[in-house]
């Protein structure tokens, strides 16, 4: 009856757009989501609860609040998006870089916490056995504990593209709903619910994100296995 | 030839000892709970006492009074533990190996063949620490520790999980790690039977105090 599956151009730059500003998203916060995982589970310090309640809170508060503060910060008349502007020349406030930066806020506290729980389990006496072979704590770092905590890290990646995928709130408080430039799949499926005859198209991006959504978990899922088969995990 | 000077407070705890190891084999033998895993940890560089001193071989590994204190990867001091430690995603082979990569090659005391021999792993090389026996991790873990070409090879209760079967299969290679390989170590235990099998020469260690 319907062409539920005959997708359209614009539905594929869609798709296209929503990936790009998701796997972005991993991009820039695979690094400090490690980074900031490490230190609170292997240290402790001054501010360090401080510093875990902030990480968490854009997990705890409605969507729209960091997508006005971000606005707030990083808008063209923002107190640092100002001078980006100025300066560099770099706009984020309704471009697709913005809404890089709207879902990395919201998915880093997501990777942070698979990161933190895998470094945590890692056991910390293999990596004084390596430190005691002569190993710098850097080095035990890269060679021990990253390598064992994969498992972990790989489900922080999916859950957060996932998320990235799946961010409305703070994006489109941030960014807007701009076609071909902020429109991502959460947003596009909510622009067709408000327009006449936009039930089918909406329909069809659903699918898409259904499907999407599952081909994410599969990956991991078997990416997760392999990881446990690496470190002997799954067999004894 | 090691010089310990340690002493530190914990809530239920106290350790305090000034040791002067001599031997170049030499056991610490004391009950669970006694400090002898502190003591090992506070030579190793893992734990820092409140105050104290730690010479190896004439080189100062840590002076609460000239405030040095180097780092474990600094101290080249070989550690086997109760559990092996094996690195569960490299196998045996690249277990050894790791120890290796942070040896100069003038400094190096054995090469990899050599130990492998010498520990009888040849066979075990490719296997993963999962696939092995108690016995076999130790053997490996002893391998490794030996590759480091460590100054001071220190063994806390390397027998101390495996059953009495296992435990006389590795044996002869502790002993003849303590026998031929010239390399001081210190060998921790609580059972004093398995201490006379490795040397006479032994440090009793009874609530945080040493008597010898």
């Amino acid at each position: 009856m319907f062409d539920l599956f005959h997708f359209t151009t614009a539905e594929i730059a869609i798709l296209l757009l929503s990936l790009k500003v998701a796997l972005f998203c991993v991009a820039l916060i695979l690094i400090p989501a490690t980074a900031v995982a490490w230190l609170l589970a292997r240290k402790s310090f001054f501010g360090k609860s401080l510093l875990d309640s902030l990480v968490h809170l854009p997990l705890v508060l409605p969507p729209v609040v960091p997508g006005f503060l971000l606005l707030l910060l990083l808008g063209n008349q923002g107190l640092i998006g100002k001078y980006l502007h100025e300066y560099f020349g770099i706009s984020l406030a309704f471009t697709w870089m913005g809404a890089v930066v709207a879902s990395a806020m919201m998915a880093f506290p997501l990777m942070v916490r698979s990161i933190r729980l895998a470094i945590s389990q890692v056991d910390l006496g293999l990596e004084i056995a390596a430190q005691s072979l002569g190993a710098h704590p850097l080095r035990v770092f890269f060679t021990i504990t990253l390598p064992l905590s994969m498992s972990g890290m790989i489900t922080g990646l999916i859950l957060a593209f996932s998320r990235s995928m799946g961010e409305f709130g703070a994006t489109i408080t941030f960014v807007g709903n701009i076609e071909n430039e902020t429109r991502t799949l959460p947003l596009a499926i909510y622009s067709y619910t408000q327009v006449p005859d936009g039930d089918l198209p909406a329909l069809r991006l659903v699918i898409l994100s259904v499907l999407l959504a599952l081909g994410a978990l599969m990956v991991s899922d078997r990416l997760e296995r392999k990881a446990n088969r690496q470190i002997g995990r799954g067999h004894d | 030839m090691i010089e310990v000077q340690a002493r530190l407070e914990r809530p239920n705890f106290e350790l305090d000892v000034s040791l002067q190891l001599d031997h170049r084999v030499t056991a610490i033998f004391g009950p669970s709970g006694s400090g002898k895993s502190t003591l090992l940890g506070i030579i190793a560089g893992i734990i820092k006492p409140d105050s104290g001193r730690v010479v190896v071989n004439g080189e100062c590994l840590f002076d609460s009074r000239k405030h040095i204190n180097k780092p474990i990867h600094e101290r080249r001091i070989g550690l086997v533990f109760q559990d092996g430690r094996l690195f569960p995603h490299l196998n045996v082979a690249q277990n050894l190996a790791y120890a290796l990569d942070f040896v100069p090659a003038s400094r190096q005391q054995f090469n990899f063949e050599h130990i492998v021999q010498l520990l009888e792993i040849g066979t075990l090389l490719q296997q993963r620490p999962h696939q092995l026996s108690g016995g076999e991790k130790q053997r490996v873990a002893l391998g490794r520790a030996l590759l480091s070409s460590p100054r001071l090879l220190m063994l806390d209760e390397p027998l101390a999980s495996l059953d009495d079967r296992l435990k006389n299969q590795i044996l002869p290679f502790l002993k003849l790690i303590a026998d031929e390989i010239n390399i001081p170590m210190i060998y921790i235990s609580h059972s004093k039977k398995e201490i006379m099998q490795i040397t006479g020469n032994f440090i009793h260690i009874l609530n945080g105090k040493a008597k010898s």
